[in-house]
């Protein structure tokens, strides 16, 4: 099949597992990105599908090849390093013309492409500039067209855009997707920043601890989480534990909530409801009740803290569905079983 | 207050170290052969003399040869060394490593000794390109220090970038390794050269009966009395030790390679 | 870039050719000169393969003991008044514009690569009689008639600690680099001067620096093989002196060769307490 694939792919460092059996297949043409804290094992993961790292056990293959042990130069693949990596002896042109030269390309060919590239990258006329001269955002977009260069089959980017300030990283993650969607190149990208997953991928890979805990379109990420680390970890959440009795009632700290179902045979549970999805009732009108503690009014949205037995709930709201509430009230805050998410243990 | 001091105190350091080569300066430029100061009469012939008299241009040769040979040997020894350290994972090769600056760290009549006794046991004693060999050995530290700082200073990605772009491990070293590493392999070179340029004991144990480097032929002199192209020599030499470390400091970036690490961990 | 073990013949070859020559022309040579030191000396210069002890026996005569006790006063002396100039020095250099740190960084290397001879050279000119810092006091009328000041003890101690002063100002250069400019600057918003702030904050901030570049010095002024050769009397000869002497001009290599082992040994326990004081720093 064309595309990628891992199979059980195992990474030991000593006696630390640094990626634990992993399987994932990454279909021709899709963008991925691996997403996670540090240290849950993606930048590990990349680097043996760069063939920087070698697997302590399983497969990768790429169109089916079995590429495990081919070494990294002869895998023709595009990758962006977290610190560019740029050739600091070499001008423009030369970083980006330099995977061709060194196959022996002609100089005209090494020059048409170059310019190709460089237009690309909205750098024309750049390519005898030394690349000290060259700004962050200048030198992120180098950094890419010199990946390019080869038309590789594979496109892999280690937190490409970390140096860059917040305004020009949002830019940069719009002009990457519409790049990659252009060329249709399988692109895997390794980030910590969930709105840069959420912005660029057709299908996120949230990992922890060196495993895959969800790999899915953004919105089913987010709307459907698969367990408590995925629902924590994309966005804002409140998790609440919640119980069954044997007629499969559920309450939710003591308060039924009717129509909410759990897995057969299940007694306990946690379920995850987005901050958004909490409605403030006047007291003692929805299925819970409790006391504001603080408001955070951020201008675009307004937070409410919400102390309910001895949990703490999170509701946000826009300006327009302003609640009139103040700290120290009490309220009632309104459950309906479609916003729970009951994740899996 | 405290800068009129700091002046001060900067002001007798330099002329600590600035007085004897003043005088020397100074004795160099004697009209007669006299050891005077202040100098009696002006005349620049005593400069012509280090080229024109035989003796001194033939120790002069000598002492450019070596340097020029013992510290392209040096580097020779201490590049692939240097690299070798920095390429792989083999903690036992770090032996090598302790072994190229033992011979610097240790007093030099050690060193010297040590091959003056080898050299007499393998029956070469007093051939001229043993001291080329013996210089090599002695200096190789100056290179091994500097292109150790130099791999450290290069950011491993590179050479991670190039292998993802298709370089082999050979085209890696010579398009993204050697570039780099050039300035500290030039530095290097240049403190070995220095160096042996004025080294005296192991050139004059080793080949001391059958050459004569500069400072052998000074040493010599010295014993026998004064003259003052030992004046003017010693001017040369420091003169060219100052250009060449000017070269070294205008083209390198010398604080670092003194600093060491500092600038790198910032 | 993945660091891995070598594991063929081929990642091994850069090794080759300097473990070869390390081996062939530093560690044999150590070696022979180990073996040359229990050698039987013949007359004439010569020396036979033997195993004895006779060169080793020597160093129990009171003229060595004396000859011991003076090189290892000298190198103290010179380590302590290079130290103490020196210190003040670097850590102001440290903090001055990089362009007036090049500057004496390159005066500073030019003397350090200067030969002992031409030190030496330089030194007995200063102190000469008919050339010498004399005539200057005389001519400031300071001095009524010029005098030669060597040898002496003091000309050989000048001539060392000249030697040694720009050695000492390097070795104490990268630590100083390092130094948190902030701790001094803390301690000026605390109410100290800048001299109190250096002795309080920077000396003892820099304590294992100090012992360390101390013990570097006295190693250092302990290879130093003319000097006291040239601007002092025999007397004033240290270990060094003595070792080119006897390998030299008596020819006695097998004597020569037991006191440079004898000095290796010296040096290396010194290494070793360096490095002892190091790892202390480390761990504190």
């Amino acid at each position: 099949m064309s595309g990628l694939a891992l199979q059980n792919v195992v990474k030991e460092f000593g006696a630390f597992k640094a990626v634990n059996d992993v399987d994932l297949t990454v279909p021709h043409g899709t963008f991925v990105c691996m997403l996670g804290p540090s240290g849950c094992g993606k930048t590990t993961l990349l680097r043996m599908i760069a063939g920087l790292d070698l697997p302590t056990s399983g497969a990768i293959r790429l169109d089916g090849e079995d590429i495990t042990r081919v070494p990294t130069h002869k895998r023709n693949l595009g990758m962006v390093f977290q610190s560019l990596a740029l050739f600091p002896h070499l001008t423009v042109g030369e970083n980006i013309a330099y995977s061709l030269r060194i196959r022996g390309a002609p100089k005209e060919d090494q020059k048409k492409r170059v310019e190709e590239l460089l237009s690309m990258i909205h750098l024309s006329g750049y390519a005898d500039r030394p690349v000290s001269k060259l700004s962050g955002g200048q030198r992120q977009r180098v950094a890419i067209a010199r990946a390019l260069a080869i038309s590789p089959k594979l496109f892999l980017l280690d937190e490409p855009l970390s140096a860059l300030d917040a305004k020009l990283r949002e830019a940069m993650q719009v002009e990457l997707r519409q790049l990659q969607q252009k060329l249709g190149i399988t692109t895997i990208v390794v980030t910590h920043d969930q709105r840069e997953a959420m912005t660029m991928a057709d299908t996120v890979v949230v990992m922890s601890g060196g495993e895959i805990r969800q790999a899915a379109s953004p919105i089913e990420i987010y709307r459907r989480p698969a367990d408590s680390f995925v629902a924590d970890f994309i966005g804002q959440t409140n998790l609440i534990e919640v119980e069954s009795d044997t007629r499969n009632h559920v309450t939710v700290l003591g308060q039924p909530v009717p129509g909410l179902q759990l897995p057969p045979g299940a007694a306990k549970a946690t379920i995850s409801i987005r901050p958004e999805d909490v409605h403030l009732t006047a007291p003692g009108a929805g299925a819970l009740t409790g006391t504001v503690t603080f408001v955070r009014d951020l201008g675009g949205t307004i937070e409410t803290f919400v102390e309910a037995g001895d949990r703490q709930i999170v509701a946000v709201s826009t300006p327009r569905e302003r609640p009139e509430v103040s700290v120290g009230q009490q309220v009632g805050i309104a459950l309906t079983p479609d916003v729970c998410v009951v994740l899996r243990k | 207050m405290t800068s009129v001091y700091q002046k001060l105190y900067f002001f007798l350091i330099g002329l600590f170290l600035a007085l004897p080569l003043i005088v020397v300066a100074g004795v160099s430029v004697n009209q007669k052969q006299t050891l005077a100061f202040p100098p009696e009469g002006f005349s620049t012939s005593w400069y012509g003399e280090i080229f024109l008299n035989p003796e001194w241009r033939n120790a002069l040769f000598a002492s450019v040869t070596l340097a020029l040979l013992s510290a392209a040997l040096a580097v020779a020894i201490a590049l692939p060394l240097a690299w070798f350290l920095w390429r792989r994972v083999a903690p036992w090769a770090n032996i090598f490593q302790l072994l190229g600056v033992a011979p610097f760290t240790l007093p030099p009549v050690i060193t010297a000794l040590g091959l003056l006794t080898f050299w007499a046991t393998a029956g070469f004693y007093g051939q001229p390109w043993t001291a080329v060999v013996s210089h090599a050995i002695f200096f190789v530290t100056l290179p091994l220090v500097t292109l150790s700082l130099g791999f450290t200073s290069i950011d491993r990605s590179l050479v991670e970038a190039a292998a993802t772009m298709g370089a082999d491990e050979r085209t890696i070293f010579r398009t993204v390794v050697l570039p780099l590493i050039l300035p500290y392999i030039v530095s290097g070179y240049a403190f070995a050269f220095v160096l042996s340029l004025n080294e005296y004991i192991v050139a004059y144990m080793t080949v001391g009966f059958t050459m004569e480097t500069l400072p052998i032929k000074i040493f010599n002199a010295l014993r026998y009395g004064y003259t003052p192209t030992m004046a003017s020599v010693t001017v040369l030499f420091v003169s060219t030790a100052a250009v060449i470390f000017g070269l070294v400091a205008r083209f390198g970036d010398l604080p670092k390679l003194l600093g060491a690490m500092a600038s790198d961990q910032k | 870039m993945r660091r891995e073990p070598p594991q063929t013949f081929g990642d091994y070859s850069p090794l080759l050719f300097p473990a070869a020559m390390l081996t062939i022309f530093f560690v044999v040579p150590f070696g022979t000169m180990i073996a040359v030191s229990f050698f039987q000396r013949q007359q004439g210069g010569f020396y036979t393969p033997a195993f004895v002890f006779d060169n080793y026996e020597r160093f129990l005569s009171a003229f060595f003991g004396g000859v011991l006790g003076f090189s290892l006063m000298m190198a103290i002396a010179v380590a302590i008044c290079c130290v103490v100039l020196a210190l003040p020095f670097t850590y102001l250099l440290t903090r001055m514009a990089r362009r007036v740190q090049i500057v004496w960084l390159v005066a500073l290397l030019s003397i350090l690569s200067l030969s002992e001879v031409i030190i030496g050279f330089a030194w007995s000119t200063l102190f000469s009689r008919t050339a010498g810092i004399t005539n200057i006091l005389v001519a400031l009328g300071l001095m009524s008639e010029a005098k030669a000041l060597t040898p002496s003890f003091a000309a050989v101690l000048t001539g060392m600690v000249y030697q040694a002063f720009p050695y000492t100002v390097l070795v104490l250069f990268p630590a100083l680099v390092r130094l948190d400019p902030t701790l001094t600057e803390a301690a000026r918003t605390l109410g100290a001067s800048p001299p109190k702030a250096f002795f309080t904050v920077v000396v003892p901030a820099l304590r294992n620096t100090i012992v360390a570049t101390l013990i570097m010095v006295f190693i250092f002024a302990l290879g130093s093989y003319l000097l006291p050769q040239l601007l002092g009397r025999p007397q004033h000869w240290t270990l060094s002196v003595l070792i080119t002497d006897q390998a030299i001009y008596q020819s006695n290599m097998p004597f020569a060769a037991a006191m440079a082992v004898f000095l290796v040994l010296v040096t290396l326990g010194l290494v070793a307490l360096t490095v002892i004081a190091g790892r202390k720093g480390e761990a504190a």
